[in-house]
């Protein structure tokens, strides 16, 4: 990372401590956020963090580590998280991986080498009643066939 | 499609009937906090979230503690497979859920009501912050709520990142005070230490909501719908084989059979009750009913019809249980890996009876074992569908790869 990038985070992360405070319970919210503008939490970017919650930086590193949706590694700058629980895959959960795999030419837990698109899988999104779900960033897609998966995929940039 | 917030007209006996937006507040302000805990135990409501636990308990032991600061929590994490029914109330009836927080927040004294939202939902974030301000607008939060002096409460929005296992009361509490989302060793419960170290009702979005109805209606006109010990309506999440699925309010002792008539399912084989942590019920007890005495469950029903290869089903809860473990405690973290891997050699035809029986009482190991309720409860459907379907999976010919 370039000096000026990690001047830069340093100051984002000293930004979101001041809106969200030093103390530990903070500490999910912050890497939410910091996932969400950067598509991972870097090494830099946990020692930040913890330099300035003033807790030891294993203790973010075990925090980043446990949740799904919280990244060691750079992601595409799209997440797609396709529900592979039960009533899902009833409802044609197969189909739309293949499509989505064929679209982006990735496998699952793979991103394109453009860095736009991860592939993910994820359990029971809370759309059984709709299914097949995917999750694509924030946004849930429900009811979906091959055709209109892969139209939500050409339609987010 | 995309998912959005848009209002449907439902209809039920109890949840889904017309509510005024701040009226249990309202009325508990007026009956003060002896009467709304006499009606919260009268009317016998258990918890809505899995676990069944008698809510006005749970509110009698936080009221009851002396400490500077309680918290009430709404266990908004959603994560069992086949649950739908909390995302329903939370966009389509908010207010019946957080009037209940506030309810349950000015019985028990605290002034700081935390709803857990599981990270998949963030797409009603914006809409749920709204209804918050306009509570707040209307003095249904913040200082002297409806002129009440001293009764200050308000209400933040936590975020969950994808992890099942923080629904789990004191991991979500863990996850709340910013550490991996890891069960506690219970006792002491969370209505002592919870958040913070401070006395902590934690409480499912159904219970919330529900609570909003005893009060304005009663206890007894609540126990008029359900049975003895299993009062009120339900909320069913029903997915799967079947023509109607979505979210039923149903009484409490409805029987699978009526419910697949309503939802409308044919040639039904099976049904989940609980989610991949409840149990698979074959069709020859179809009679039984939904209740907390006979078929439990926190509203997930998964219907399957003669077309699906219960092994299949099987093998996907098992990967779900797999994933989801937090890897605390080894019951659960080796357990599971075992029994998915016992699934996956029955339906290569690997497998010798002897051997299947040592996953049984591994299962049964995990049961009393584990440290919390997911490693108690994912053997349930590894034990059930293996007896109840034992015929499809080890007599039939063509269990070779199995396709759902
Ligand atoms: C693995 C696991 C996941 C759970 N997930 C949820 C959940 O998503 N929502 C919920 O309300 N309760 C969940 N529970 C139950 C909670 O621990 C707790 O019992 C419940 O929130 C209490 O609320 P209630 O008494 O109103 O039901 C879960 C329990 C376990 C063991
Ligand atoms: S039972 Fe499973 S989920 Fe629960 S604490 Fe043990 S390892 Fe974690
Ligand atoms: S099974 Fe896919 S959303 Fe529930």
């Amino acid at each position: 990372m370039l000096v000026y990038e990690k001047n830069s985070l340093s100051d984002e992360i000293e930004v979101l401590i001041e809106k969200f405070g030093k103390e530990r319970s903070a500490l999910l919210p912050i890497l939410q956020i910091i996932e969400k503008r950067h598509n991972y939490i870097s090494e830099f970017a946990q020692q930040e963090v913890a330099r300035l919650l003033d807790i030891h930086p294993v203790e973010v590193y075990s925090v980043v580590s446990f949740y799904n949706f919280l990244h060691r590694y750079p992601q595409g700058k799209n997440i797609v998280r396709l529900c592979k629980t039960i009533s899902c895959d009833m409802a044609g959960k197969r189909e739309i991986e293949e499509a989505l795999k064929r679209e982006l030419g990735i496998n699952f837990d793979e991103t394109t080498r453009d860095k736009k698109w991860t592939l993910e899988y994820t359990s029971c999104l809370g759309m059984c009643d709709q299914g097949p779900a995917m999750l694509v960033n924030d946004k849930v897609y429900t009811k979906l066939d091959p055709e209109t998966a892969v139209q939500i995929i050409n339609d987010t940039k | 499609m995309e998912a959005k917030i848009n209002k449907t007209h439902r209809e039920g006996a109890v949840l889904f009937s017309p509510y005024d937006a701040g009226s249990s507040i309202k009325k508990a302000l007026e009956v003060g906090r002896e009467n709304i805990l006499f009606e919260v135990r009268e009317s016998k409501i258990k918890g809505r979230g899995g676990a069944g636990f008698p809510t006005a308990t749970k509110w009698m032991l936080v009221a009851a503690a002396k400490a500077d600061k309680k918290y009430i929590v709404c266990n908004a994490d959603e994560g069992e497979p086949g649950t739908f029914k909390d995302r329903v109330l939370l966009t389509e009836y908010p207010d019946l859920v957080f009037d209940g927080m506030v309810v349950a927040g000015y019985t028990i004294g605290a002034e700081i009501g935390i709803l857990y939202l599981r990270g998949e939902y963030i797409f009603m974030l914006e809409q749920l912050e709204d209804y918050l301000i306009s509570m707040r607008q209307n003095n249904l939060l913040g200082k002297n709520i409806l002129g009440k002096e001293g009764f200050n409460f308000d209400i933040s929005i936590r975020l969950g990142s994808g992890a099942y296992v923080c629904g789990e009361e004191t991991a979500l509490i863990e996850s709340l005070e910013g550490h991996r989302g890891e069960p506690r060793n219970r006792p002491p419960y969370p209505v002592n230490t919870g958040y913070m170290g401070y006395p902590t009702v934690v409480n499912n979005v159904e219970t919330l909501a529900s609570i909003s109805k005893i009060i304005t209606k009663g206890a007894d006109w609540f126990k008029t719908h359900g049975t003895e010990k299993s009062t009120g309506s339900k909320l069913f999440s029903v997915s799967g084989d079947c023509k109607k699925p979505g979210v039923y309010e149903l009484p409490w002792g409805t029987t699978l059979n009526e419910l697949i008539k309503i939802v409308d399912a044919e040639n039904t084989k099976a049904i989940q009750v609980g989610g991949a942590s409840g149990v698979c019920i074959p069709k020859s007890q179809f009679d039984r009913q939904l209740s907390y005495e006979d078929a439990s469950t926190g509203g997930s029903i998964m219907i399957f019809n003669e077309s699906r290869k219960m092994l299949h089903v099987l093998k996907n809860f098992m990967d779900f249980f797999v994933e989801e473990s937090c890897g605390q405690c080894t019951p659960c973290r080796i357990g599971n890996v075992k029994l998915l891997e016992c699934v996956e050699r029955i339906e290569k035809g690997e497998y010798t009876f002897s051997y299947i029986n040592s996953m049984k009482d591994l299962s049964r190991t995990m049961q009393v074992a584990s440290k919390c309720g997911l490693g108690q409860s994912s053997p349930n459907p590894f034990l059930s569908i293996l007896e109840n379907f034992k015929d499809e999976i080890f007599r039939s010919k063509e269990n070779g790869v199995s396709h759902a």
